[in-house]
């Protein structure tokens, strides 16, 4: 049924449909409103025969759901930023023992600086925890990729995160069409364990294992995340079958087809690419987009696919590997190691700690990479001369203070203006 | 001039001294009195084979808690281990002692994850299936006590058992916050001006478990099995969060001959520095009373860890101090009180 | 794809307005985008909303930087944001005030748009009368239903009460109403 609701309520409906037994987890913005929401559903009996229970951090949020994934309930976390990493030890225990757990991640960035905005930091820090990792488009895709990431954490049992960009998804209001119980519980089926905790057969989870099987454990696990290459676009041609419209699948293309650029990115920043493209194309500018919808299993060869026919390719992300550069550019180039005739790519480093990505901006970097690519990453609408001034600070004055106030100072109202009205510089 | 031969009237009433102990054995006891480590029946929860030293009391209290357990719930029971000593010794890779469903997460989080096995318990309408989270002092009261204080404040249905041997034995006895006060440990060394474990610092969960008020809590020790079984019976006929403190010697990291695991946690009770309490919705129901008071020294001098503190004029000061906490207790819950409860 | 952005003060209800303007557009078939802009929140700090409104799936999620319809919930936010920036030649400009636009300083943006574009709205007092809380942001939507024309009055009407409580839905209902018909009755109130 079609409703005009806020991305967080589209999302805590989608998860009421799928059944989860246990819900916990801990309030960090941007996702509260998903766990409030889905507080209610489970009081008013929208969701029934479910255990909302609140929690004293995220590491126990996460705790607690192992402990009830582990015991065979359908279970269910959600977190960001700071949350994400507190449960990291968590994290890494979720995976380790093959617990099909679903976790929203509502993706912000990490501080310090302190900073509730949105970035891919997050998802970045514990990508290679063995966890799923599948990117929403739009709250639709937020919605819909909930219902397939049960079924997929489950068949492999492997945890998966579905991550949806903080308050620019969570907190949007927009027409998402929710689906019904029957067309869930149809595509859905109830969880069915490959371990569980029971009286009636015992069992011991969570053994030490020495150097003599530590490395085939881990293959297992690297070895089902391929399996996961071929599963996540077959759940997603189901998904399509079922409930009529795409969703999730390992990548999607937009206008590639005779690209000598082509763009590739990550989460809601699609949207706004997609409208740049239309411009420059209508420009004549050749131009194209690869949006990964699967970050983890890191699409491969599906992705050189696409992008082996362009000249270049312009990574652009919300994250950024400090002392490194772009890690999604880094993951990119695996994509296009080896290949003869690669294309060149390009990292932009954009949107860190929420900074509003816009078409100007866009048609900027894009047109420039047409013309004369960069080497190294750039820094889409950095603030040169805020930079400047504050390493000419830090060059005459030992106790410069804290970089961030300085900053901050020198920005002055204007900072406030600017964050008000999403300008870029 | 020769005495005729006495001979014993089989009738004859014998009273032994020492009233109250079992020590004569469990032949002489009652079925009912008897313990569950006693029956051919028990479940041996946590079965031969494991890999504990000679002597481990945290192997002997778990062994006696667990099964004790197991016959409460009809053997209906899941046990949520914490990382450290017992985790490790109970399932050497690639085998487990345990013979009752078993998981381990990580150090921190027992607690939590027994919450979320309970969770799932009532969810999957399997009510009668009871979970038991344990840990060491470490995995409780330092690094699990956030995940600890979260399951007492929700009331969460789980029996968290803590087994003290104060310090982190498993990786190489660390102090931690249930070691005493001039306990040596590796990262508190008998050295320069104040040797062992800082006086002043340190908590005390059991209490901190009353001040949560949660249904039950109890201190126990291996050296009064029986008493531990009662209280885990006991324990598990409540529902709600559940708190079971038991102090469990450590040979190795302690100092102390193997087979004086038992008597040093006697030795612990007798002196006063380790009461045995229960307490319900945090008032204080009742405490074992202390036959036979003995000076902390006794209790003290068979330990290596407190070496440092015999024989010198420094060493006698801060027995003192130590003396002291143990006067402190006997007062605080009423130790000697010989009127109140056994 | 028809743009508006929305400045008020923590507390006004800014986001909601936003919220109900893309419900009432999303009634009357349309695709609809609404968000804030995500600044820390207290109560009497600059806000702004945004709203899209398209026939079209609406895929860009930048901050609107050249509305098409502009509703400024406070007018004391003038000294200290730009407002205006960004407004686009042909674009409407909806100010809760109950003095006239030359009072406010306005008249010469307004003299830039196309006449009968730019309007004042005494919102605030209208909602004190119905509602009994000077909260101006449903009352406003029904002015601009009036003054664009984008959305119907009774979409309105719909999305308020879709959003609060059915007594507070009602007065609100009733002010928006009020201010609707003020406006589409007599097109000339402008400074």
């Amino acid at each position: 049924m079609l409703k005009q609701i806020e991305g967080s309520r589209a999302m805590a409906e989608a998860i009421g449909l799928c059944r989860p037994e246990v819900i916990c987890a801990y309030p960090i913005t941007p996702q509260t409103h998903i766990v409030e929401g889905l507080g209610e559903m489970v009081r008013t009996g929208d969701i029934k025969n479910c255990e909302f229970i609140n929690v004293e951090s995220e590491f126990a949020a996460l705790s607690v759901s192992i402990g009830a994934s582990a015991a065979g309930a359908r279970a269910y976390t959600a977190t960001a930023s700071q949350g994400l990493l507190f449960m990291a030890e968590a994290v890494y225990n979720a995976s380790g023992l093959g617990l099909p757990i679903v976790m929203t991640l509502g993706n912000r960035a990490i501080g310090a600086p302190i900073n509730i905005w949105n970035d891919h930091s997050d998802a970045m820090a514990l990508c290679d925890a063995g966890w799923m990792q599948l990117f929403a488009e739009t709250n639709q895709e937020a919605a819909d990729l909930h219902i397939q990431a049960f079924r997929l954490a489950e068949e492999l049992s492997m945890p998966v995160m579905v991550c949806v960009d903080g308050f620019i998804l969570t907190h949007a209001v927009e027409r998402i069409d929710i689906p019904t119980q029957a067309d869930v519980d149809a595509y859905l089926p109830p969880y069915e364990p490959v371990q569980v905790l029971d009286p009636k057969d015992p069992i011991s989870i969570g053994a030490m294992v020495g150097p003599d099987a530590f490395t085939e454990v881990r293959y297992l696990q690297h070895y089902k995340q391929t399996l996961a290459l071929r599963l996540i676009p077959e759940y997603a041609a189901e998904f399509k079958a079922r409930f009529g419209r795409d969703s999730g699948g390992l990548l999607r293309s937009y206008r590639v087809e005779d690209a000598e650029l082509i763009v590739v990115a990550m989460g809601s920043v699609n949207g706004t690419i997609k409208d740049t493209i239309d411009e420059m194309r209508a420009d004549g500018l050749p131009v194209g987009l690869v949006t990964l919808v699967a970050f983890r299993p890191f699409p491969t060869e599906a992705l050189r696919a696409q992008l082996v026919r362009a000249r270049d390719v312009v990574v652009i992300e919300k994250s950024l590997a400090v002392g490194m550069g772009g890690p999604l550019a880094n993951n990119v180039d695996l994509a296009l190691r080896n290949v003869a005739g690669a294309p060149h790519v390009h990292s932009v480093i954009a949107g860190l700690g929420g900074r509003p990505i816009t078409c100007a901006s866009l048609h900027r970097v894009l047109r420039r990479a047409l013309v004369q690519p960069w080497e190294g990453a750039h820094f889409l609408d950095l603030n040169e001369e805020i930079v400047a001034k504050e390493l000419h600070h830090v060059r005459k004055v030992r106790r410069s203070g804290p970089t961030a106030e300085n900053l901050l100072r020198r920005l002055g109202q204007a900072a406030e203006q600017s964050a008000v009205l999403g300008a870029s510089r | 001039m020769n005495e005729p031969a006495r001979t014993l009237d089989p009738t004859q009433k014998l009273h032994f001294y020492q009233k109250g102990t079992f020590t004569v054995g469990n032949r002489l006891v009652s079925e009912q009195e008897r313990a569950v480590q006693a029956s051919i029946d028990r479940s041996n929860a946590l079965t031969c084979g494991h890999r504990a030293c000679q002597g481990c009391g945290e192997a002997l209290g778990a062994r006696y808690a667990i099964d004790a357990a197991m016959r409460e719930t009809n053997g209906q029971l899941i046990a949520v281990n914490a990382t450290g000593c017992l985790e490790v010794f109970t399932t050497p890779y690639p085998e487990t002692s345990w013979q009752t469903p078993w998981l381990h997460s990580l150090f921190g989080n027992a607690a939590a994850v027994a919450a979320g096995v309970a969770a799932a318990m009532r969810v999957k309408g399997r009510r009668d299936v009871r979970v038991i989270a344990q840990g060491g002092d470490g995995g409780t009261t330092d690094i699990g006590f956030g995940c600890l204080s979260g399951m007492f404040e929700r009331n969460d249905d789980v029996l968290y058992i803590c087994y003290d041997n104060e310090a982190y034995m498993n990786t190489g006895v660390q102090r931690s916050s249930a070691t005493p006060p001039a306990a040596r440990t590796a990262t508190t060394p008998a050295m320069g001006p104040e040797p062992g474990n800082v006086f002043g610092t340190g908590k005390s969960v059991p209490k901190i478990a009353v001040a949560h008020g949660i249904p039950y809590v109890a201190t126990a020790t291996v050296a009064d099995l029986h008493d531990l079984e009662r209280k885990v019976v006991k324990a598990m006929r409540i529902h709600g969060a559940r708190y079971i403190h038991i102090h469990v010697p450590c040979p190795l990291g302690w100092g102390s001959a193997s087979n004086d695991t038992i008597r040093l946690a006697r030795l612990a009770v007798e002196c006063g520095l380790f009461p045995v309490f229960e307490a319900e919705h945090g008032l204080v129901t009742g405490s074992r009373k202390i036959r036979r008071q003995v000076p902390v020294d006794d209790y003290l001098k068979p330990q290596k860890r407190f070496a440092h503190l015999f024989g010198s004029e420094q060493g006698n000061k801060r027995l003192a101090m130590v003396q002291a906490i143990a006067d402190r207790n006997i007062v605080e819950y009423r130790l000697l009180d010989h009127d109140g409860d056994v | 794809m028809f743009q508006i952005r929305i400045h008020g003060r923590g507390g006004q209800g800014a986001v909601t307005a936003a919220e109900m303007l893309s419900v009432a557009a999303f009634l009357e078939g349309e695709h609809a985008q609404a968000f804030p802009s995500f600044g820390s929140e207290r109560t009497g700090a600059p806000v702004v909303s945004f709203c899209r409104i398209d026939d079209k799936e609406i895929r860009r999620r930048e901050p609107i930087l050249e509305p098409d319809a502009l509703i400024v919930q406070d007018p004391t936010l003038f000294k200290v944001v730009d407002v205006c920036q960004g407004l686009k030649a042909n674009g409407y400009l909806l100010v809760n005030s109950n003095r006239s636009l030359a009072d406010l300083h306005l008249a010469a943006v307004a003299a830039r748009l196309p006449a009968g574009h730019a309007l004042t709205v005494p919102a605030s007092e209208l909602a004190l009368k119905h509602i009994g809380r000077p909260l101006p942001n449903a009352v406003l939507l029904g002015a601009f239903a009036a003054l664009t024309g984008i959305v119907h009055l009774k979409s309105v009407v719909a999305a308020i009460r879709d959003t609060f409580p059915p007594k507070i839905a009602e007065a609100n209902v009733a002010a928006a109403t009020a201010a609707h018909d003020a406006i589409a009755q007599s097109p000339a109130a402008v400074a």
